[in-house]
């Protein structure tokens, strides 16, 4: 869509623009190429000499079995925070589309954990979780559990999880919920008529109807658990315990920052750029897709 | 409501009151916590009612910090972090209207090379390209300043794409006025785009304000003095390592103090925030 009525100007235009633009190149393009570029090469420990190795960076990369190892972490990791979140707030929209009284009132109470920092929200997790002292740890060891994530891998992953899911569910929520809210009252009440009832109604009109946000929950939900969440990881497991809640994004900074493996690290987020690209892609296919439902 | 089910509408209830209890326990434990003196929050299990040490607690945190993790004064990160939410959000907004009214109400060479520009940003969030960043941000001696902070993450594709959108509904009949009246660019955008921009600016506003104030990564890498740590970063420098040497009472305090100014905004701009958020991510 264009304006049919502009202003002329030779200059103005490329000084409204200059202010982005130039944030842009300095802080994104030439970063990203630099990422790009040093994908490329290999730097001896003390930084004296660099070699250009063409894919040496990735073939390295692929065949390490940290690096795979780390791919499977995220995979479980977005697919367990993605299903869960999307379970329990498509639960709570639907509930929540169905009260008439308070709903403006659980609408509050539900939706402030958006503003929560992803890093909060692990400390906050982490101490009801903590190994000797926390209150849900205290539980599960009198339902004879024995918790301890600074130990078991499988129980720091949990704690990640419901520390990246918790703080998630606000959000899903809120689209569920204007989802929900969007679909005609007349025709759930044609069904009622019909004789179905609310269950059959649910999986008839409300969930095939909902199926464009719940997609582009999804993606937004993916993209969360592999991007956004790093805070949580940091402030909590900081990928331990042995490696196994070190999602991509924090092999990426441990790789880079902490173990200045700079062609390492730079190999990775090229990977990453490819992952986002291709994420992204996929919203803007099902924009288009909504359009003609 | 299409048919009457009181049975149904008690289980709604019952979900939702479980819903709103499970978001609100980590709060409530958080907010307990942070009123407990050392003693009583390392005893197992801990209380679940508030104790006395409120004021002295929050009074510490904000001018001394913990003693046995990070000793950095809370009141100086709250600062910090008002400041980078306040730039990041304002930054984002005067920068990207600007360059949407640019786009939409110009025609000029290069301007969809701009617009695509723009656009790509979209795919290159700051957690696959950190070390190059930090390398620019650090050749341009931006390091521990307030602008290193905020000017790196300031570029905003979405804010730019809420603005172009607005834009293009308002009526052409509005500019050929201003045009017959003699109104140049400039004049027209501050007397008819900015005051109709308002509510896509307060909507806006609200979210950018949330992701500054909460940004990790970035205050992370870019800060290494004390005085310069955001609230975020600052509370990861106060836990210590096991449960026995962590002032969870402090840190409990701290968090509180966090959380607290990101979901007062949400809670009481609720319409703004919903708003804002349904936009963004058309």
């Amino acid at each position: 869509m264009e304006k049919r009525v502009v202003f002329r100007s030779a200059w103005l235009p490329y000084v409204l623009v200059a202010p982005q633009i130039a944030i842009t190149i300095v802080f994104f393009f030439w970063p990203a190429a630099q990422a790009v570029y040093y994908a490329f090469l290999v730097q001896d420990p003390f930084g004296n000499s660099t070699e250009f190795v063409w894919f040496q960076n990735f073939q390295e990369l692929f065949r390490d079995s940290h690096y795979l190892e780390s791919f499977k972490i995220t995979a479980i990791f977005s697919a367990l925070v993605a299903f869960s979140g999307l379970a329990i707030s498509l639960f709570l929209a639907v509930m929540a589309d169905r009260v008439v009284r308070g709903a403006l009132a659980y609408k509050t109470l539900l939706i402030w954990p958006y503003a929560v920092a992803p890093a909060i929200a692990g400390v906050l997790w982490a101490f009801i979780f903590a190994p000797s002292i926390g209150i849900a740890t205290y539980f599960l060891r009198r339902f004879g559990i024995e918790w301890n994530w600074l130990i078991q891998g499988d129980q720091a992953m949990a704690l990640i999880v419901i520390a990246a899911t918790w703080k998630q569910i606000s959000y899903n929520f809120l689209f569920f919920l204007a989802g929900l809210q969007s679909i005609p009252r007349s025709l759930l009440e044609a069904a009622a008529i019909d004789g179905a009832r609310p269950w059959r109604r649910f999986w008839t009109i409300q969930f095939p109807l909902l199926s464009p946000t719940a997609f582009f929950l999804l993606v937004i939900n993916i993209v969360y658990a592999f991007f956004g969440t790093f805070g949580v990881v940091d402030a909590t497991t900081q990928g331990g315990p042995a490696g196994s809640t070190q999602i991509l994004v924090y092999k990426v900074y441990n790789d880079g920052v902490k173990a200045a493996d700079l062609g390492g690290s730079a190999a990775q987020s090229v990977v990453l750029m490819a992952i986002v690209i291709a994420l992204t892609v996929a919203q803007f296919k099902f924009v288009e897709r909504k359009v003609q439902y | 409501m299409v048919e009457n089910r009181p049975w149904l509408n008690l289980l709604a209830h019952a979900v939702l009151i479980a819903g709103v209890i499970l978001v609100a326990f980590p709060l409530w434990i958080t907010f307990v916590a942070s009123t407990l003196r050392y003693d009583e929050i390392i005893t197992v299990p801990m209380p679940l009612v508030p104790g006395d040490q409120l004021i002295e607690n929050y009074a510490q945190v904000l001018t001394a910090g913990s003693q046995k993790g990070s000793s950095a004064p809370v009141g100086t990160m709250l600062v910090n972090s008002f400041v980078m939410a306040m730039g990041v959000a304002l930054g984002k907004i005067a920068i990207s209207i600007i360059s949407a009214f640019a786009i939409v109400y110009f025609r000029f060479p290069m301007r969809n090379l701009f617009f695509w520009m723009i656009f790509v940003t979209l795919m290159l969030p700051i957690e696959v390209r950190i070390i190059p960043t930090f390398k620019v941000a650090a050749d341009l001696h931006l390091l521990d300043s307030y602008a290193g902070l905020i000017l790196p993450i300031i570029a905003s594709a979405t804010a730019t794409f809420l603005f172009r959108q607005f834009f293009l509904t308002i009526p052409d009949e509005l500019t050929e006025a201003a045009r017959i009246d003699g109104a140049g660019p400039l004049r027209f955008f501050w007397d008819v785009v900015l005051p109709l921009s308002k509510t896509s600016m307060a909507a806006l506003f609200v979210i950018l304000f949330i992701l500054g104030w909460n940004e990790y990564l970035w205050p992370l890498l870019i800060t290494s003095q004390e005085s310069m740590y955001t609230v975020v970063i600052g509370i990861k420098r106060m836990i210590s390592g096991g449960d026995a040497t962590t002032e969870w009472n402090l840190v409990m305090a701290t968090a509180m103090l966090a959380l607290m100014p990101p979901a007062l905004v949400v809670v009481l701009m609720q319409k703004w925030f919903v708003r804002g958020l349904v936009e963004t991510e058309k």
